[in-house]
């Protein structure tokens, strides 16, 4: 399939510098007239570590389904490394789910899981050899959740669920990873965990893209700020972006906020979806 | 002891109804572990209701000997890919358009049957199956489509888990997650399509569903849960056969007792295992 990309979709980073994910005008919708994205575009660098911020029901959770391929798209296309979604030969991305939206009691273990990440690798018709547990053994090793290998998923505390599907990610061979609300109903301490991990992985040139509607987390911790409510407002470091008129435009009338010096506060009374 | 045990086995069809009860408690089992992880429980009950219209058809061309299995299997795949389309998104919810879709074939089934003036002795075996009447072809059916489910579910097992426990997962893997699920569609059309001369339409979630959720509560690892629930449901076929032959009550829903026993000791043990 050929695409043609409207210069304006094309990112403003130089083109000489590695593109490890870039959308050009993905637009997509929940059905006729619900539109869920319009004609968003951005290019995330290798290695780069971004976060997609916005309100809840901003269209965070269907733009990563729509990176992966699960939800289809109307127009634009994605790349990963260059290579677009339709081809077959698009390198995979790594996934870590929210919490929310797994299922907990499920019967498998944290090996299980790791595992997962190998099922490409492994192939059709195929069960795990020894080489995708060692493989699989080793991505855990990396996330620090070696020892956890045999226990049941139920039992995980919400940072070591994290590093689980980190580790899925890495035993998949991705270094594109996409976290879909990764610090929800996780404390400090994990989060601070996560983060160190987070580091280790962009020294090693993985590229992270979170969602969150934590602006205090994406605001201190990330480079690069989206902001998104169905169209992407604003791209840029959040001192640029977090201006009154791209959160007013992002959160509505639902949220005030203070500028002293650098920090930036943000209340919002809107709770939950 | 002893001859209460064998005493039974002297007779054909008790041999029969015990090697099809077996092999249906077994791959019910395996088949329902995923249902019950996917939350299929009530698309199986439609599905089992859904296969009348082509059992009728087929009783209509044939009478008793005529084709039913083909009728059934027929029925049973076109709805479960039916259903798989209906519940792809929409404005009705799956479990609705499920209920409508499944009470209007079943009507159907019993409205072409009632045309027949056996009517009512043809709709029972239909509904509570008819395991003594078994026969060597019968057998035949149940064990090669019952492998064939089998070896289905080992060869893609990992594939399953994945779109199971995690769809978006699936997707950045570009595994192909669409036929996946219409494949484990299929899978459970095909078993109860196996089951239903054994067991019967109007009990077939049991032996779908409770061996399944009885592992699902014993043990945290998928295969052991579906072991678990094979041997339940073997076993709750064996132990159900000797219990109708002896107090003289209908087979499958003696079988079907049985395992909602075992279910109740298992959620005992679990009840018991987490205080």
């Amino acid at each position: 399939m050929i695409t043609h990309v409207d210069p304006a979709h094309i990112a403003r980073r130089p083109p000489e510098e590695c593109a490890a994910l870039t959308l050009t005008g993905i637009s997509a919708d929940y059905g006729k007239d619900r539109p869920a994205l319009e004609d968003v575009s951005f290019t995330i660098a290798c290695g780069e570590r971004a976060a997609i911020v916005g309100p809840n029901g901003a269209g965070k959770s269907t733009l990563f389904k729509v990176v992966v391929g699960l939800m289809p798209h109307t127009t634009g296309d994605v790349l990963v490394h260059g290579h677009s979604h339709h081809a077959g030969d698009c390198p995979s991305i790594g996934y870590v789910p929210q919490s929310e939206g797994v299922d907990w009691n499920f019967p498998l273990t944290v090996l299980d899981v790791a595992l997962m990440g190998r099922v490409k690798e492994i192939g059709w018709l195929r069960r795990p050899a020894r080489a995708d547990h060692e493989a699989a053994l080793s991505a855990l090793r990396q996330v620090g959740m070696e020892k956890l290998a045999g226990r049941h998923i139920s039992a995980l505390s919400g940072g070591q669920q994290q590093r689980m599907f980190i580790a899925r990610a890495l035993a998949q061979g991705a270094d594109v990873l996409l976290l879909d609300e990764p610090f929800s109903g996780v404390d400090v301490e994990a989060q601070t965990a996560i983060f160190d991990l987070l580091d280790d992985l962009r020294a090693r040139g993985v590229t992270v893209l979170i969602s969150t509607h934590d602006l205090q987390t994406a605001t201190t911790r990330f480079d690069r700020l989206l902001l998104l409510n169905r169209r992407l407002l604003a791209d840029g470091p959040a001192e640029s972006i977090l201006t009154p008129e791209n959160l007013a435009a992002a959160y509505g009338g639902r949220l005030t906020f203070w500028r002293d010096g650098q920090a930036v506060t943000v209340a919002t009374d809107e709770c939950c979806p | 002891m002893l001859s209460f045990l064998l005493e039974p086995l002297h007779y054909d069809f008790m041999l029969r109804a015990l090697a099809a009860a077996i092999m249906v408690g077994v791959v019910c089992a395996v088949v329902g572990s995923f249902v019950v992880l996917r939350g299929l429980a009530f698309f199986g009950d439609a599905l089992a209701h859904a296969i009348l219209p082509g059992v009728a058809v087929a009783y209509l061309i044939g009478g008793a000997a005529g084709p039913l299995f083909w009728g059934a299997l027929g029925a049973a795949v076109a709805t479960a890919l039916g259903i798989g389309m209906i519940s792809r998104g929409g404005r009705l919810r799956e479990d609705v358009a499920i209920g409508v879709v499944f009470a209007g074939v079943f009507a159907l089934g019993v409205a072409l049957i009632s045309t027949v003036r056996s009517y009512s002795t043809d709709l029972t075996h239909i509904l509570f199956g008819n395991i003594l009447a078994i026969t060597n072809y019968d057998l035949l059916l149940i064990a090669g489509f019952g492998l064939l489910v089998l070896l289905t579910i080992a060869a893609f097992y990992k594939e399953f888990v994945v779109i199971s426990f995690d769809p978006t997962h699936a997707a950045s893997l570009r595994l192909p997650a669409e036929p996946l699920r219409y494949l484990l569609l299929i899978l459970i059309a095909v078993t109860v399509v196996v089951s239903l001369k054994t067991i019967g339409a109007g009990l077939m979630t049991a032996m779908l569903i409770t061996p399944a959720a009885s592992g699902y509560l014993l043990t945290r690892r998928l295969s052991r849960m579906m072991l678990i629930a094979a041997l339940i449901g073997a076993g709750s076929a064996v132990m159900g056969l000797y219990l109708s032959y002896y107090i003289r009550i209908a087979s499958g829903a003696a079988i079907v007792l049985v395992t909602t026993a075992c279910f109740g000791v298992a959620w005992v043990v679990s009840r018991l295992r987490n205080n």
